[in-house]
């Protein structure tokens, strides 16, 4: 999944990669920082290095392998993993033995071992920190047996014995006998929320989820039967559809979740089992043996990276992360320098990336006079005239390490493809989407003067579009491509079969090889953008966008359908860390009426819409007298946020001692909790349920919160918290532990045993089946507190009008649920707040930050280039008919009257060809999907093939 | 006919059924290695014709996902 990520920086022409380099100071002020960087001594210059290989075949020297954590070995010489960026070896002075074989061997003269200890210097404007965590090395927990027992592991480990790439290929075995495990257990927090043994009072985020889909992943390895338990306090699967998986592992494929407290783990002498000792959920000690024993361990600030933070003069909270305020979640201490990822806090990839998109946002809203100017200027070749040459094709099939290499043989698919008609070049590698291979294609496209590309490897989804940039980039019209996808559709899934997926991978190369033939050069059109954009919703989320937008210089217009700005964040009153919300708000809505670039329409509603991206247009209707106004822009942000649960359960709406968590903290505001004995408060309150089956990620830390005001008004009043799991992730964890070292009283209950409320005249008396004395515990309150889950506000006119997808939920789907979180699936439209899914206010001002980042990087561009796959028609011999009319999906095919014709506008065609394939007369073509260039792949597959 | 080994063309479309048939294989599903995917934009872009095409040269099966 990195790895397209990987190329993409190594080949962007803004990004100047520096390896192997620390920061030693940063002098200056925002706008023009001085850097002094230490250049560390690699002892293989990376730009002559081609990343072959030889000279780590031939070292003599074998090294501890930092990379799979210890479990194999690599050679003195190395390349941490195969696709990294640059792909260049270094040499491991620690235990290279100067035996001078890596030099001797080098092709590229590359090895220099007097390399030394460098210092450089660069000047630049804003600085990020996202120097990240490492897991928590757990050989201090005595307890645990990590370090005496081999196979118990970290799950940094266990994730490298599942990798492919990892020591033991994929395979599912443990360390002391490479037997392969039939029970694991996984202990959760390992190095979180665990003060005494090792000070980290932190929840790390992220554990619970990829102990989930570690044992999930585990049990589709394993060849028989794997018996999969996770032992936790909590399952804290918060995120935005995590509950569903959560639910899945433990309903669908077995995997047992235990409430539990772990005494030891000790060794079956001479078996290497393991018995873990635990105190289960009522406390009572109990045993059970596993072959292998997996520690979820938590993410840790690295020393040095506090170091260095500390350096620079950046301060940190008690944990090492970088003290950020509520309300500007990536702003660090000093002037001019962001950070983002688990440096700022625990978070998972997600999160990570939404504030590496508000970092970027911020370092570059401090420089946007300068934008533009210190960029090269990227130069495409002009394109090579192909149009009269015969077919000249190349085809590269990819090992993908093993991937493919491992159950195909790519050798012999290689040789087939070179005996096929056209095929005047063919050749395979190891990884044919890394730096070094691009390269490699392009010289060979040049030197065979190529005229067609065939790559054969994994998916067009993920990969297709970064090798027609390397057509591109060396003069080759990027249409001229096709794939044959024999990893995704073939060696994974025929992998217990290798002369099956070596026929198939024929197959599907000669398919590929028939259609790159009649592969037709095409030129994408391109459009100027508007440099204008819509923000809809004027709730936190969407201020904060406008006013990215408008501090980025653009031209932007909020809309808002209520009467004013603020949303749903106007009835709340402090978060958790003590930040006043109102106080915000009002600064925030003032701050954006008062901005030069942003227009704000009140009591607005969208009407129409047409348009693509970079040239929207939008109709609404304004004010009291429903006013119409068309609106042209670039870009769409969506931030139509979500609003509090109006619960149905627990007396509520029939009592008014029953409130909802919003509603007593009104209550505390006004009144105090001076008159209550006692509070109770029920989570879960629709959400985790079967209409809302997803966690609303806010709850626990809001009761949290009203129960330190409460005891912090009158601490007298008994409050008592009745949940299933307490859910407060990441820096939460800390107001969690004073809440019940203040004398608040959490009791768990089980979804399917829920307290019950019954109204008596002078109390409410809720009961609840105690997990520890295993019976009935009754309480008698003044007031029960529901903490109501979010629900998405009502978009249906926005969702139906703009062609927006959501969720069962109601939340609108981005464009990957780990690394485009604040895209939607069209271009030119993002997301953030409560729109995307529950958050805190300080996730959705990143994220807001992060929308505006994203859309800077469209409308800072004068022009985009458009599909060239969409349908034509041939007017001459259309006969009107309006079938394609009737038949496309998205209504583009229109009649024009004036020219008594069929028009195809391509901005808006969405290249499906249900038009091309229902036309009675086919006269519609699409290109790249013309008739021919599909016909060709089943001839080739059906009359070519041998029977 | 035990040995049978039937011939399948599968026309799939781009956004659904490629994509799923491309995450069958990231979770290493296995699935028997008769269908040969053809990729299309859309399954409505595949033309009877394709079909008949494929039927008349001998395929035993034409799948349309999408």
């Amino acid at each position: 999944m990195i790895s397209p990520k990987l190329v993409e920086v190594g080949r962007h022409t803004n990004i100047e990669l520096i390896t192997c380099s620390e920061v030693k100071d940063v002098e200056g002020d925002p706008g023009n920082f001085a850097v002094t960087l230490s250049n560390h001594p690699r002892y293989i210059d990376p730009v002559k290095c081609t990343g072959c290989g030889e000279c780590a075949r031939h070292c003599p020297v074998t090294a501890v392998n930092g990379y799979n954590l210890k479990l194999d070995d690599r050679r003195a010489t190395y390349i941490e993993y195969a696709q990294a960026v640059p792909l260049a070896f270094s040499i491991d002075t620690d235990t290279c033995i100067g035996c001078g074989l890596c030099e001797n061997m080098c092709i590229a003269k590359a090895v220099e071992y007097d390399d030394t200890e460098r210092e450089t210097r660069l000047t630049v404007g804003s600085v990020v920190m996202a120097a990240g965590s490492r897991g928590f090395d757990p050989s201090g927990l005595d307890y645990l047996g990590y370090g005496r027992y081999p196979n118990v592991v970290t799950s940094e480990e266990f994730e490298r014995i599942l990798s492919a790439s990892g020591p033991y290929f994929g395979h599912l075995m443990r360390p002391l006998d490479r037997e392969e495990p039939k029970r694991i257990a996984w202990l959760q927090c390992v190095g979180s929320r665990d003060k005494n043994r090792c000070g980290n009072g932190y929840c790390s985020s992220v554990c619970c989820m990829y102990a989930v889909k570690e044992a999930m992943i585990a049990k589709e390895h394993a060849h028989g039967d794997l018996d999969c338990v996770v032992f936790n306090m909590d399952m804290r699967t918060f995120g935005k559809d995590y509950e569903l998986y959560y639910n899945r592992a433990k309903d669908k494929d077995g995997v047992t979740f235990l409430k539990a407290r772990i005494h030891s783990v000790t060794e079956v002498p001479d078996r290497g089992d393991l018995i873990v000792k635990y105190a289960d959920d009522t406390g009572r000690m109990q045993e059970e043996i596993f072959s292998m024993v997996v520690l979820s361990i938590g993410l840790q600030v690295q020393p040095d990276a506090a170091e260095l933070a500390q350096r620079l003069g950046i301060e940190l909270n008690e944990y090492n992360f970088v003290k950020t305020d509520t309300f500007a979640p990536v702003t660090t201490s000093r002037p001019g320098f962001y950070t983002c990822g688990v440096l700022q806090g625990p978070k998972d990839i997600p999160g990570s990336i939404t504030e590496a998109s508000a970092a970027a946002w911020a370092a570059g809203a401090d420089l946007v006079e300068g934008r533009g100017t210190d960029i090269p200027k990227i130069e495409v070749p002009e394109q090579r005239d192909v149009t009269q040459e015969e077919p000249r094709i190349g085809v590269f099939v990819c090992n993908c390490g093993i991937n493919i290499g491992g159950i195909v043989d790519v050798p012999a698919v290689r040789e087939y493809a070179a005996t096929l008609p056209g095929v005047a070049f063919s050749d395979d590698n190891l990884f044919t989407c890394s730096q070094d291979t691009q390269d490699k294609i392009k010289d060979v496209i040049t030197e065979h003067r190529l005229n067609r590309v065939v790559v054969a490897s994994c998916s067009p989804k993920t990969h297709a579009a970064m090798f027609m940039e390397t057509l591109e980039a060396c003069g080759l019209n990027k249409y001229l491509f096709e794939m044959a996808n024999i990893r995704n559709q073939n060696s994974w899934i025929h992998s217990a079969d290798s002369d099956v997926a070596t026929q198939k991978a024929k197959d599907l190369v000669r398919m590929s090889v028939a259609r790159a033939a009649r592969l037709r050069t095409l030129n994408e059109k391109v459009v100027p953008i508007n440099k204008k954009a819509l923000v809809i919703g004027g709730g936190i989320a969407g201020m904060n966008a406008a006013i990215g937008l408008g501090d980025q210089g653009f031209e932007t217009v909020l809309l808002e359908r209520e009467s004013e700005l603020g949303g749903f964040a106007r009835n709340l009153h402090h978060t958790i860390e003590g930040g006043d919300i109102q106080a915000y708000v009002n600064e925030t809505v003032d701050k954006v009426n008062a901005h030069d670039k942003v227009e704000v329409i009140t009591k607005a509603r969208i009407t129409g819409a047409e348009g693509f991206k970079g040239s929207f247009s939008t109709e609404i209707e304004m004010g009291e007298a429903k006013e119409k106004r068309a609106i042209d822009h670039g870009v769409i942000l969506v931030a139509t946020g979500a609003n509090e649960y109006q619960p149905t359960e627990f007396l509520y709406g029939e009592d008014d001692r029953v409130v909802t968590q919003v509603e007593l903290t009104d209550r505390l505001h006004d009144k105090g909790a001076s008159d209550l004995d006692a509070v109770v408060m029920i989570q879960c309150v629709g959400s985790r349920n079967e209409e809302h089956e997803n966690c609303s990620r806010i709850c626990c830390q809001s009761a949290v919160k009203n129960a330190l005001e409460i005891k912090k008004q009158s601490p007298d009043t008994q409050v008592f918290v009745l949940y299933r799991d307490i859910r407060t992730y990441g820096l939460l964890e800390d107001y969690y532990t004073e809440a019940r070292e203040k004398g608040v009283i959490f009791i768990r209950f089980d979804k399917d045993t829920p307290p019950r409320v019954t109204a008596e005249a002078d109390a409410l008396r809720v009961t609840v089946k105690d997990h520890i004395l295993q019976q009935d515990v009754e309480i008698r309150t003044d007031l029960l507190a529901l903490s109501a889950g979010l629900r998405a506000a009502d978009t249906d006119d926005v969702s139906s009008i703009m062609k927006f997808n959501r969720n069962p939920e109601g939340y609108f789907i981005e464009a990957h649920v780990k690394l485009r979180p604040v895209d939607m699936p069209s271009e030119g439209v993002f997301l953030c707040g409560t729109a995307h899914g529950p958050k805190l206010i300080t996730e959705t001002i990143a994220q807001a930050q992060a929308a505006a980042s994203r859309a800077t990087t469209f409308l800072a561009k004068d022009a985009i280039k458009l599909s060239a796959i969409t349908a034509k028609v041939d007017t001459e011999h259309c006969v009107k008919c309006l079938t394609c009319v009737r038949s496309c999906p998205f209504g583009v095919p229109q009649f024009n009257t004036e020219k008594m014709e069929i028009e195809i506008n391509e901005a808006l065609c969405h290249g499906c060809g249900v038009c091309t394939a229902v036309c009675p007369r086919q006269v519609i073509g699409l290109s790249f999907y013309e008739d021919d260039q599909l016909m060709c792949k089943i001839d080739a597959l059906l009359d070519a093939e041998v029977v | 006919m035990s040995d049978f080994e039937p011939k399948i063309v599968g026309f799939l479309c781009n956004w659904c059924a490629y994509g799923g048939a491309d995450l069958a294989g990231v979770s290493r599903l296995q699935y028997p290695p008769n269908l040969r995917p053809v990729r299309v934009m859309c399954s409505g872009r595949v033309d009877p014709l394709f079909i008949i095409q494929a039927l008349k040269e001998g395929a035993d099966g034409v799948l349309v996902a999408g």
